[in-house]
């Protein structure tokens, strides 16, 4: 089974995503912040990360700069899912290392279309 | 189901859209009206489908018909809706079409039923990620809808940041669309690839016209069997005798009309039928 970590400081927003990401047929690890996150990456490298652009301790971009220059760090396909919503800051994840952008709010179908997209589900 | 939704004011709304599209409302299905409603009810300042008719029947409420209509109809779409669709028409059929129509160098496409306008866009996107490919052909797209309301939106062109990121990548994202104040606008060279025409697609075609392909999904489901058979009839008078059809994935046109033939082992698509075999080819 393929592997989720849903990085957001908002639990009610882990909880919403698991739901949805669990249905789709990944099987799902949260973290509260980015230090988490990339702690839980070093352990073992997920297959997608969806990942929150404003968290305490470091945010979204600083996460995804840091866990692509990490061993294996390249690996794990990064999807966006956040409430910055212009075209900026799309461009900016994108050239950070994100393979996908969510923004939010968004549905079942959109984010299960992303993960097609990006080839976990 | 409850009495309610098979009294006479359900069957009324359901017989008056029928009668206006030829779509149906079954039985089983009227408990949404009020639901599908709630916007006109909002607007008119009433409650229930019973007040609904009482308006309906008043003298100077021939627009409110028009209206109930327009909210009845079913405009979900988004955009490469059942990616593997249009990996058939990327790997088989336009390659297909490409090598027949090399003298011609046109292509005739008709999006029949195309809501907001998701489908023919996501059509004109694949063609242009195919640009060396189509260099010097006309691809003309025509997309039609019984919703004026749809056909105003997919003619403006601009879509919410909940409808332009369904079935996009990031990627398609930004390279079709801008930012805008009111919303996600579609580059005008794309637009510029399709015309749009407010149609019931139980109205004939102009009779001399004949689509390469016609993409037909989800919409024919809504139709009961014998006005789907008329409309397969309408469509196939309109095809290319080499043409293609596109139906939704899970529709088929099998007992509905002899016009027309599933293409083994493909999803939903079909061809009129008199090809000869080894012209219609398995994918």
């Amino acid at each position: 089974m393929k592997t989720c970590l849903i990085v957001d400081d908002s639990r009610v927003i882990r909880k919403v995503s698991r739901h949805m990401v669990e249905a789709i047929g990944l099987a799902v690890e949260e973290a509260a912040n980015g230090q988490e996150a990339l702690d839980a990456c070093a352990q073992a490298m997920p297959d997608v990360i969806l990942l929150d652009w404003n968290m305490p301790v470091m945010s979204g971009i600083e996460f995804i700069t840091r866990l692509r220059a990490s061993p294996g760090g390249e690996a794990p396909k990064v999807v966006f899912c956040t409430t910055e919503n212009d075209a900026a800051h799309i461009r900016e994840a994108v050239q950070a290392g994100a393979n996908e952008y969510v923004m939010k709010p968004f549905d079942h179908e959109t984010l299960q279309i992303k993960l097609q997209l990006v080839g976990v589900a | 189901m409850s009495a309610q939704e098979d009294s006479i004011s359900y069957r009324i709304i359901a017989d008056l859209l029928e009668a206006r599209t030829g779509q149906q409302i079954d039985r089983g299905r009227r408990w949404r009206i009020p639901t599908t409603l709630a916007t006109v009810f909002r607007k008119r300042g009433i409650s229930n489908v019973d007040q609904l008719v009482c308006l309906l029947a008043s003298p100077g409420e021939e627009r409110l018909a028009d209206e109930v209509v327009e909210a009845l109809l079913n405009n979900e779409t988004y955009f490469f809706r059942d990616r593997a669709m249009f990996d058939q028409l990327d790997d088989h059929v336009l390659p297909t079409l490409r090598e027949k129509r090399a003298m011609r160098k046109r292509l005739n496409i008709w999006c029949a039923g195309c809501s907001t306008g998701q489908e023919p866009l996501s059509l004109a996107m694949l063609f242009r990620s195919q640009k060396a490919l189509w260099d010097g052909w006309t691809i003309d797209i025509v997309a039609t809808d019984i919703s004026s309301k749809a056909i105003a939106t997919a003619r403006r062109g601009i879509y919410s940041q909940f409808e332009v990121q369904r079935g996009l990548s990031v990627t398609q994202m930004l390279t079709h669309f801008e930012e805008t104040p009111e919303g996600w606008k579609v580059d005008p060279a794309l637009r510029a690839m399709i015309r749009y025409r407010e149609r019931n697609l139980l109205e004939m075609m102009d009779p001399d016209q004949r689509f390469d392909l016609v993409l037909c999904r989800n919409v024919l489901l809504y139709f009961d069997r014998p006005t789907r058979s008329r409309a397969f009839d309408i469509i196939h008078k309109t095809m290319a005798d080499d043409g293609w059809l596109m139906l939704g994935a899970g529709e088929t046109a099998s007992s509905l009309t002899s016009r027309l033939a599933h293409v083994p082992n493909t999803i939903g698509l079909h061809q009129p039928v008199g090809l000869m075999p080894a012209k219609r080819q398995a994918i």
